[in-house]
């Protein structure tokens, strides 16, 4: 653990804990809330010494005075007006890539983690259950769910979450529910000031259940530091089917440290897309499955595309518990500038899990002479009768194949562009949602073109 | 249309073209030919500018524009097509939308208006057939999993497409049958024209029985020591390049 005495965040939180813990009533979840925290207090911030934190110096992004907020703020005109702006912005954004493609979606704007429902857009026929995570206390799924899946031991991030959170989403999918669009999450995060911001999501997909949620964030270009520390739970029920897609882009001066940690019942099928873009200092996710159940499926997919300083972890964990479980990871990251990235994928496969198929691959290539990538996947199998197979790359770009499409004419840029949207085919292709499949493949464009030439 | 003047150029401070002299005019075809570590290939780079070649003397004009001054891209706006010895693979990358990139990206270089979907799709139909390109291939990534024959071919199909002034044909007969060899001497045939002009490097007489040079060029340490017709093509695979050494040195 980094030396808290030197981390005035450390002490900080300390005492805002005390007072947010006099506010709080629900025995159940103060108790939750006091186990956490004692978690949090006695692991104190990882260092590089903590294994899984090794590649990711976090001491840094730590020393801002930020101001941790336990409670409900108020958002000021000012502050909403700006959120709208940015929201419609941002819609046109993503609408001018889509150009004659299906358009429908369903809106979810939080800012600063709160719901604003008037700038949402959501399904009206009663079924779908979105409310602040605050009010969800006395939900049933609330009571089953809420922190029995995201792992807080050993996790000082996630511990801190548990104990400090007040802000986030309660989704409800209900039995034999079929969202007929997709749901489009769009965070926005206003700072005036240096801000730690812990977002607490449960999402829950009821039996025969499923949804399409997209996630994205946006700011203003001049926000201050923020660092956020978000949880989400996920809870996916017997034959229930959730795509879930993550689009990580934003500004300098924001680091994001997420744990995505989800369950999963049998026949089920869970899948994860998670895209990192330049913009955000730091971004560690990490991501863990619960194969609980016999007979299910995990994808996990990932593309990271890195520039300037940026640093961007993915660890993710997958755990095979039963027999004939199925996962499929491919990870592709292609780093610029001196940028760094990590990926550290684990799968698990107990005792009990027979037959389990787990998949798993890392490539990775290098555009800058001066950008950094670690690679570790990591497998552990306790069953005999399994297919495993892992694979990691690391290579550069081709200067050869940059010369064969130069010496037809195509420009430097436009050539780098091509090849970086090839090498990210294979995971782009596997996007279901046309228009966020284009949005990304014109991300990918923008960033390559406005790439430094070397 | 193309002038080589005293050409110096090596890589990493080793000297391997040490003044080379040829000129190439509209509607000719040549041929060079020499051992091998003559400097042939070197030449076909520097010509197209791949990168860690160094000019270090001499110059190099294409219709009186310097060729040497500009990245391989304009070169390749400009006219200049290499035919590689060895075609590169990019999967992802589709065959057909890499052409029309290359098409329109050397269209918008010259002034001109991008080729519309349905424009460009006949004129890569035209093409196909011209040059006897399986449609199959047209669509799939460029180059993935083509056999050697098929890469040439493509090669010969992508000159088509981009109709350059002056092609550089870098021992596009290597690992080709003797199939291969006719459909791929047939497209060049068919593409050779008053406009045009064609350097085609090879080690071997054999394809210049298809394709027919209006000068033969042995290149040796870096200079071209002897010119003729055709018929010095069949004296080097008779007597090979010994002689012609043995006849610089006295």
């Amino acid at each position: 653990m980094i030396n808290q005495l030197e981390m005035p965040l450390y002490d900080s939180l300390i005492s805002k804990y005390e007072i947010a813990s006099i506010q709080n009533g629900n025995d159940a979840l103060e108790q939750l809330r006091r186990k956490a925290f004692d978690i949090f207090r006695s692991l104190g911030f990882p260092s590089i010494k903590n294994e899984e934190w090794k590649y990711t110096n976090v001491l840094p992004f730590l020393k801002e005075e930020y101001e941790v907020p336990v409670q409900q703020q108020s958002l000021s005109k000012e502050d909403f007006d700006k959120a709208a702006a940015l929201v419609a912005a941002h819609q046109q954004e993503i609408q001018h890539s889509l150009k004659g493609e299906n358009k429908g979606a369903y809106r979810l704007v939080t800012i600063n983690g709160q719901i604003s429902f008037e700038l949402s857009i959501l399904p009206e026929d009663g079924h779908l259950k979105i409310i602040p995570i605050a009010e969800a206390e006395l939900e049933k799924e609330f009571q089953q769910y809420f922190g029995t899946i995201a792992t807080i031991e050993q996790n000082a991030f996630a511990a801190l979450n548990t104990a400090l959170y007040y802000e986030g989403l309660y989704i409800n999918v209900p039995r034999a529910y079929q969202l007929d669009q997709p749901l489009h999450i769009v965070n926005v995060l206003i700072a005036n000031a240096p801000a730690l911001m812990q977002p607490r999501h449960l999402i829950v997909l009821g039996a025969q259940a499923s949804a399409e949620i997209v996630e994205t964030t946006i700011s203003d270009k001049n926000i201050q530091p923020v660092l956020v520390n978000s949880v989400t739970e996920i809870a996916v029920a017997e034959n229930a089917h959730f795509h879930h897609y993550d689009i990580q882009t934003g500004n300098s001066g924001l680091r994001f440290i997420k744990r995505v940690e989800a369950t999963q019942e049998r026949d089920s099928n869970y899948s994860n897309y998670t895209f990192t873009l330049p913009g955000a200092d730091l971004v560690r996710n990490n991501l863990v499955l619960h194969l609980n159940q016999e007979n299910l499926e995990s994808h996990l997919y990932g593309l990271y595309l890195t520039a300037g300083t940026q640093l961007v972890d993915n660890h993710t964990e997958v755990h095979h518990k039963k027999p004939h479980g199925e996962s499929n990871q491919l990870y592709k990251g292609v780093l610029l500038d001196q940028s760094k990235a990590v990926f550290n994928g684990k799968i698990f496969v107990y005792q009990d899990a027979q037959k389990t198929n787990a998949f798993q691959q890392s490539n990775n290539v290098l555009f800058s002479e001066k950008a950094t990538v670690n690679a570790k996947p990591q497998l552990e199998i306790f069953a005999d009768d399994v297919k495993c197979s892992h694979g990691t790359t690391i290579g550069q770009l081709n200067d050869e194949a940059l010369f064969y499409l130069k010496s037809r004419g195509i420009s430097e840029q436009t050539a780098k562009n091509l090849m970086v949207n090839a090498f990210a085919f294979d995971v782009t292709q596997k996007v279901k949602i046309a228009p966020i499949r284009t949005y990304l493949e014109n991300k990918i464009g923008e960033v390559m073109t406005n790439a430094s030439s070397n | 249309m193309l002038s080589i003047k005293n050409l110096h150029a090596g890589v990493e401070e080793k000297e391997i073209l040490k003044g080379l002299n040829l000129e190439v005019k509209p509607g000719e075809v040549h041929a060079i030919m020499g051992p091998n570590g003559a400097g042939k290939s070197s030449l076909a780079s520097v010509l197209s500018g791949r990168p860690n070649y160094e000019v270090t003397e001499g110059s190099v004009t294409l219709d009186g524009k310097d060729l040497l001054e500009m990245s391989a891209e304009d070169r390749a706006r400009e006219g200049v097509f290499l035919a590689f010895q060895y075609p590169i693979e990019i999967p992802g990358v589709s065959n057909i939308n890499f052409l029309k990139t290359a098409l329109n990206e050397i269209r918008q270089y010259r002034g001109l208006e991008p080729l519309t979907a349905k424009e460009f799709l006949a004129l890569s139909k035209e093409k196909q057939k011209l040059v006897e390109f399986d449609a199959k291939l047209v669509n799939r990534s460029l180059n993935e999993g083509f056999s050697g024959g098929e890469k040439k071919r493509n090669e010969i199909f992508q000159l088509a497409m981009l109709d350059p002034k002056i092609a550089i044909l870098d021992e596009t007969d290597s690992g080709l049958d003797i199939d291969a060899l006719r459909i791929v001497s047939r497209g060049v045939n068919k593409l050779r024209n008053e406009q045009n002009a064609f350097i085609i490097i090879t080690h071997y007489q054999r394809l210049l029985d298809y394709i027919v040079p209006d000068f033969v060029h042995v290149l040796s340490d870096g200079k071209i020591v002897k010119t003729g017709d055709k018929n010095l093509a069949l004296t080097l695979e008779e007597k090979g390049y010994d002689w012609i050494k043995e006849e610089v040195a006295s």
